[in-house]
């Protein structure tokens, strides 16, 4: 770790502030998803925001979610992998808030610096996201439209951080040892802790965020 | 008084009988209303010398129709007119009464009589012109409404040639006539003016038409607001004759034409929010005073002055049809007017009008033309105008055809004019959907029978009217022929099923969207037609039953499945239940059909919306995750062929 000796007030002032946005329409059936949107909802400079819950017609809130973008140093899509992809108000989040002339475009550089990663549960298991497997590609390669979407409108786009085989992670007592870890990386993206050269490029984020730390 | 109604019953024969068969063939309702007067008077012989007396209270038709005709107008529309006014309506004036008035000079008569002949024959029918193009659906082409241009400015023209003709009067016929004792003095006796200097005249007649601008503008409202409170009818009609007679009668007093009075009055009221309630209490009486007109018209046609001079009258008709046809079109040509429209507006005006009677009567009054002549010129004008809707027939047998393929652009042009939504029934449902419309640039009517309620809406921008919705002739001036949608959102059950079984009858083609009390209601509205019915309170209460489970913290997006499953029960079942209610409405079945389905429906909604609440793995749809263990079996599973 390479924490500094700094006072206080310098630390708080070095704390970077993170966004989740979650995105499950079936909470009632999440087993993964739900604890960790309440894990985040439960750490300082954190803020957890659920998007079905705000947006249950998806009439999304531009302004506001732009605001909100601004105003956070680090942005996190929460998520139930559905058909390699999100779950549709991520989507429409997207197609919406990610204007021209502030995501992107001459003129839009409002997410200039800022970093981006997806949390993510997927059904299937490590195995089959390889490109010998049963998915035929890996998760990273499967992502590949949410990494562009990060370079195009400059942020520094991170490993995801998944939960593989989730269906049966609670029947293999998977899913706290997963919540550690995922507490782990908000605290550490809080602290600007995170070793950035190996976030960017390691397949899981979640292989970085062991107890132990690296 | 025995007399009186026989009288009033052979003129209302002879008009339900020939005027529908005039309309059958299709000649136009005013052929019909000549042809019948021509029965009944010279031909039958059943009616005589009272048609004269009848037609100057037939005359009354006109001066309603102008006001209509007003109504019609805002007056920036007719600012808008003004070139047009005075470019073809001077120009189609001065050049035939020019040319008329140098052929009478040529057949022998003196100036004074010429120029009288050539203003008389200068004028048109604007009772048998507006009534045509209305019936033909012409007012909005660019020919019609150049000839109303026409027609307006002539009916203005009137008032200073009235005040001109008594300066041209044949000493001899006057004093020839005060030895006799003139009867006709007492015509003239109501007058205000009369013995007044010039500039007093002028102050009288500049103070009447202000009273009539100004008063219609501000004294109106409340007077038609006080009526409108009363909520009768036909207080309202009186109201509306009221003021039509009483300017009539007003501007008879100070010299001026009452037609144009009432002109005017209607351009004052064209934005008033009782615009189309009055137009609906007037149309009716303009209608039947208008044939009554016409068929004095008929009826008046003196056969044996006719067949006296028959040759003579032939030859002045045909040859003042063709000096104003011939005018008309240079004028068409000069300003312009394309291909039908030129003919239109050449054949359309080509008769004389009744203007020509008033000035005719006048001229007589004031010994300017001796009677044989009157005579004569009075079967001229008579036939001229016996023979304009053969003109009418000609332009749309011989011309319109040719133009045929330019016609479809034509109505292109128009469309702005078409494609609005009536809504009947401002409160707080019609509200909210005249918000939504006129936010996305949609045309809408507002009618509303509470005049407070229009006022506040008119407060804030909305154009609204007062009428009743569903009174028809409302909903006729209201454009619902022309309209795509009609909307009912009227408080009251009974009033909103008569409206929706009305609209469905009179305009077919007119999608009706109906608000429904409750389920029955709604379902009554569905069997009598409506396109669309939603029950007042089903939204509403869906809402508040969503926030309610909020409140209980229950997941938004939850809330709105459950929504949408309780819409699509709803929906399931909707069909299911209005046959049943239909059956048992009629009674055809005696087991209450309906009410057993209205109770499978309360538990059929009450399960499914319980299945997803509280079964995770339920057979509710939507985003169902796969079975535990499906990742295994989907790799070692081999996936079976489909052949």
């Amino acid at each position: 770790m390479n924490s500094d000796n700094k006072s206080d007030i310098d630390e708080s002032k070095h704390n970077r502030k993170v966004l989740v946005l979650f995105a499950h329409p079936a909470q009632t059936r999440s087993e993964v998803n739900v604890p960790l949107f309440a894990d985040a909802q439960a750490i300082e400079h954190v803020t957890a925001v659920d998007l079905y819950a705000e947006y249950p017609d998806f009439n999304i809130d531009i302004e506001r979610e732009q605001q909100q973008l601004v105003d956070h140093d680090i942005i996190i899509f929460l998520y139930p992998l559905y058909w390699y992809s999100t779950p549709s108000i991520l989507k429409e989040w997207q197609d919406l808030v990610l204007e021209y002339g502030f995501a992107y475009g001459h003129e839009g550089t409002a997410l200039k610096g800022k970093q981006f990663l997806c949390a993510i549960s997927a059904g299937g298991k490590e195995e089959a996201y390889q490109t010998d497997g049963f998915n035929h590609f890996t998760i990273r390669q499967l992502l590949q439209p949410l990494e562009q979407m990060a370079s195009i409108t400059h942020m520094t786009y991170l490993a995801p951080f998944a939960l593989f085989g989730s269906r049966t992670a609670q029947e293999e007592h998977r899913i706290s040892d997963h919540r550690r870890k995922w507490t782990t990386l908000l605290n550490k993206l809080v602290k600007g802790e995170l070793n950035m050269e190996k976030a960017m490029n390691i397949e899981n984020l979640a292989d970085l965020c062991t107890q132990s730390g690296e | 008084m025995t007399g009186y109604f026989l009288y009033a019953f052979i003129y209302l024969v002879a008009a339900v009988i020939a005027v529908p068969i005039a309309k059958r063939l299709g000649l136009g309702s005013v052929l019909g209303y000549l042809i019948a007067g021509l029965v009944i008077g010279p031909v039958f012989g059943l009616v005589g010398d009272e048609t004269t007396t009848i037609q100057h209270f037939a005359e009354f038709g006109v001066v309603m129709m102008l006001f209509l005709v007003g109504l019609e107008l805002e007056p920036r529309s007719l600012w808008a007119m003004k070139s047009k006014l005075l470019g073809l309506g001077g120009l189609q004036l001065g050049l035939t009464a020019a040319l008329i008035t140098a052929a009478a000079i040529a057949l022998g008569q003196p100036f004074g009589v010429s120029l009288t002949i050539g203003l008389i024959f200068a004028l048109s029918s604007t009772a048998i012109v507006l009534q045509t193009f209305q019936e033909k659906g012409l007012q909005q082409t660019e020919g019609g409404k150049s000839a109303f241009s026409v027609l307006l400015f002539q009916d203005i023209a009137v008032i200073p040639m009235l005040a001109l003709i008594p300066l041209l009067a044949i000493p001899e016929l006057a004093s020839s006539a005060a030895e006799h004792g003139s009867s006709s003095e007492s015509h003239n006796n109501l007058s205000l003016v009369e013995g007044l200097p010039p500039w007093g005249y002028g102050l009288v007649i500049i103070s009447s038409v202000a009273f009539v601008t100004v008063g219609g503008h501000y004294l109106s409202r409340p007077l038609f607001k006080f009526v409108a409170s009363s909520h009768l009818r036909e207080i309202f009609t009186a109201t509306a004759l009221m003021l039509i007679i009483g300017i009539a009668a007003l501007m008879g007093l100070v010299g001026l034409s009452p037609a144009l009075g009432a002109f005017l009055a209607g351009v004052v009221l064209a934005n008033s929010e009782f615009r189309h309630e009055l137009e609906a209490n007037i149309e009716p009486f303009k209608g039947l005073l208008l044939g009554l007109f016409f068929i004095t018209v008929g009826a008046g046609i003196n056969f044996g002055v006719l067949s006296d001079n028959a040759v003579l009258i032939a030859a002045l008709t045909i040859t003042v049809m063709l000096v104003k046809a011939m005018v008309l079109y240079v004028i068409a040509v000069v300003f312009k007017l394309r291909e039908s429209n030129k003919w239109l507006f050449t054949l359309s005006l080509a008769q004389a009008g009744e203007f020509g009677f008033v000035l005719l009567s006048f001229a007589s009054q004031n010994y300017v033309l001796p009677s044989n002549i009157i005579s004569v010129l009075s079967l001229v004008v008579a036939i001229s105008m016996f023979l304009t809707p053969g003109l009418f027939i000609l332009f749309d047998k011989a011309i319109m055809p040719r133009y045929q393929g330019s016609k479809t652009q034509r109505e292109q042009d128009t469309i702005d004019e078409q494609g609005s939504v009536v809504i009947a029934g401002i409160g707080r449902f019609g509200q909210i959907i005249n918000r939504l419309l006129v936010a996305n640039d949609v045309k809408t009517v507002v009618l509303d029978i509470r005049s407070e309620q229009i006022d506040l809406i008119r407060r804030v921008g909305t154009k609204a009217y007062f009428g009743d919705a569903s009174k028809p002739d409302i909903l006729h001036t209201a454009g619902a022929h022309d309209a795509s949608l009609l909307v009912i959102a009227i408080d009251d059950k009974d009033t909103a099923a008569e409206m929706v079984k009305y609209a469905k009858h009179a305009y077919p083609n007119v999608k009706v969207l109906a608000r429904a009390f409750d389920r029955g209601h709604g379902y009554r509205l569905r069997q009598l037609g409506a396109d669309y019915v939603v029950s007042e309170t089903y939204h509403s209460a869906l809402e508040m039953g969503a926030e309610a489970l909020r409140s209980l913290n229950i997941h938004p997006f939850h809330v709105e499945r459950q929504k949408m499953a309780y819409k699509n029960i709803e929906d399931q079942q909707n069909d299911m239940l209005y046959k049943a209610w239909i059956d048992d409405a009629s009674g055809e079945r005696i087991d209450n059909n309906y009410l057993k389905l209205f109770i499978e429906l309360e538990s059929l909604i009450k399960n499914a919306l319980k299945a997803d609440l509280h079964d995770k793995h339920s057979k509710m749809r939507g985003w169902t995750p796969p079975p535990k263990g499906y990742a295994e079996k989907l790799e070692h599973d081999e996936i079976p062929d489909n052949e």
